[in-house]
């Protein structure tokens, strides 16, 4: 296997007639960060459950920390930690108990399970909490009870499967820093998302899932190189201004340019003289404009040149308890 | 450490995990201590005089044994709900990715309910004796009744952990559970002498190991000639816990929330 901490080959699994996953190829080098970008329903969860052992593949092979995922499953799962989508915690123990049940059943021994748990209470700034329920905690607290679950035995491996959906955006700026920290310090993760800006800012390389297919991967630059360069953004005044600001800046591009409700979108070559010539361009034809920017492609831009979709319109349905799919 | 001794130790963590819940669930006290008292005074004071049990004292003595039985058997109601709501919010999943005995969650939860089990006996026992019930049998017997009422209730509480995985969700597994249990508890010797049923369901009654069980409960708790009630009434929990035991870790392992 080499040195890769997750290595996947031709991984197939069906519900029914839904194909969930139809022969993917993913692999992480240890301490890396591998994010499994995509849709709800387009497999990543599945992915995540095989990997986990939670669920049976139907074909291919994979392995994680060197083990196989069917044959050695109760030897793998003492080298990985689980994160849900929604925080697996017990609502009816206390967040020390919570974290001592879970060391206790990694077999950590009672009082390392102990010690354990007061140390990662303490860096998850979760003391104070410790000996509350853990349902009278909120949503950022629950999730960072439940990465902290995950991280009792030290695993080497460490699934997250969408850790910061519905979080408030400080909860996930530390969630982010904490799986770096973890990663740091040797840890591999694989990290299923929906937030590109989760992917682009966390993930070491990224494999966009769409319909149980690996539909492109690489680094978040290398993705973003594929959907082509620098875009010009123009905001204009008036929507009647549309033909004229097109006719000012056709010679600037090979392509002709887009106008749509008032704002004009084309690609920009540096060697035809870039912004500084457009606004020259555009005030020469007396269009009025109220913005002018030059746009770099963002992970949302690849998703929706490579899906044919766009990975926003999924996020209305962003409850906690919302599963990626239904596995029967 | 062997597996075995692994297995002992993860499922005595799942039991405890299950104890310490018990007093921070109040809503669950009712099931275990209300309800079945609700039921004596029902019976009791409302269809008691109503229904003739040639052969003792009063009604009160007839009743009491079958009622802790469907109590026991009630409490198994903790284990469905319990499992239901586990799976619901993942922590099953969580425990299937842990490197623990695969066999521990269930037997764990279902050894908590003994626990819940010893205290619905006693208060029930309590309430028999306020409302006028009689052991009239030597004390070791009376002991041996109350074992074979806990061994009943714990066989009863794998049946429920099978009824909460098959049907995935608590309404789910409550809907079912009600399906099993009522049948079993009413068309049995436990509330009215069978031999007033009609045929079909008289002969329903007495193949119903719920019968046995109350039989022989009444048995050891009045005095009353036993036959080979006692032996069979432990088989069956016995078989049932094994039939059960094995259902649901099968189905356990295969456990996916939805």
């Amino acid at each position: 296997m080499g040195d890769a901490a997750i290595e996947v080959q031709g991984l197939t699994k069906s519900f029914g007639d839904v194909r969930a996953l139809d022969g993917i190829d993913l692999r992480a080098p240890a301490g890396t960060i591998l994010g499994l970008l995509g849709p709800n329903g387009a497999g990543k969860t599945t992915a995540v459950r095989i990997l986990t052992t939670l669920l049976p593949p139907d074909g291919g092979s994979a392995h994680v920390a060197g083990l196989d995922v069917v044959r050695d499953a109760a030897a793998l799962r003492a080298q990985i930690g689980l994160a849900g989508q929604y925080a697996a915690v017990d609502e009816n123990l206390t967040g020390f108990e919570n974290l001592e049940m879970v060391g206790r059943l990694y077999h950590l021994g009672m009082r390392p399970a102990r010690e354990r748990s007061r140390e990662l209470l303490e860096r998850f700034s979760l003391t104070d909490a410790a000996d509350r329920l853990a349902k009278t905690y909120s949503g950022g607290m629950r999730r960072r009870l439940d990465l902290a679950a995950a991280l009792v035995a030290r695993p080497p491996v460490l699934f997250l499967d969408e850790p910061t959906t519905g979080l408030d955006p400080r909860s996930r700026l530390q969630l982010w820093e904490t799986i770096e920290a973890r990663v740091a310090a040797g840890t591999t993760v694989l990290l299923t998302t929906q937030y590109l800006d989760e992917a682009d800012r966390l993930a070491d390389h990224i494999a966009v899932i769409d319909h149980g297919q690996v539909i492109a991967e690489g680094t978040s630059d290398e993705l973003k190189s594929r959907v082509g360069g620098e875009r010009l953004e123009v905001t204009l005044q008036s929507y009647d201004q549309e033909p004229a600001a097109i006719e000012a800046l056709a010679p600037l591009a090979d392509e002709r340019p887009k106008c749509e409700h008032g704002i004009l979108v084309m690609p920009l070559a540096r060697e035809r003289g870039g912004i500084a010539e457009a606004v020259r361009r555009l005030d020469g034809a007396q269009v009025r404009i109220s913005d002018i920017a030059v746009r770099r492609p963002t992970l949302d831009d690849v998703f929706i040149v490579l899906t044919g979709h766009a990975a926003e319109h999924e996020k209305k349905g962003q409850e906690e308890e919302q599963r990626e799919e239904e596995a029967a | 450490m062997s597996a075995l001794a692994y297995a002992i130790g993860d499922t005595a963590v799942v039991a405890k995990r299950n104890l310490l819940r018990i007093p921070r669930q109040p809503d669950l006290w009712v099931s275990f201590t209300i309800q079945p008292l609700m039921f004596v005074l029902l019976f009791v004071y409302v269809f008691g005089g109503a229904i003739s049990t040639p052969g003792y004292d009063d009604y009160t003595d007839f009743l009491m044994p079958g009622i802790i039985a469907q109590t026991m058997a009630f409490g198994g109601f903790v284990t469905a709900i319990g499992l239901s709501d586990d799976l619901s919010k993942g922590l099953i999943d969580r425990f299937r990715s842990l490197p623990m005995a695969r066999s521990a969650v269930l037997a764990g939860r279902t050894f908590a309910d003994v626990a819940t089990n010893i205290v619905s006996l006693t208060v029930m026992v309590v309430v028999g004796l306020l409302v006028g019930f009689n052991f009239s049998s030597s004390a070791p017997e009376v002991v041996a009744g109350f074992a074979l009422l806990l061994l009943f209730g714990y066989a009863f509480s794998w049946v429920f952990a099978y009824v909460a995985l098959i049907s995935g969700s608590a309404e789910g597994a409550n809907a079912l559970g009600f399906m099993v249990i009522f049948p079993l508890t009413f068309a049995s010797s436990a509330f009215v002498p069978p031999e007033s049923m009609p045929p079909a369901i008289e002969a329903f009654s007495n193949a119903n190991p719920f019968s046995t069980v109350v039989d022989a409960t009444r048995a050891l708790f009045l005095g009353t000639p036993a036959g080979n009630d006692v032996w069979a009434a432990v088989a069956w929990c016995v078989g049932l816990i094994a039939v059960f035991g094995a259902l649901s870790v099968h189905k356990y392992r295969r456990a996916v929330s939805s």
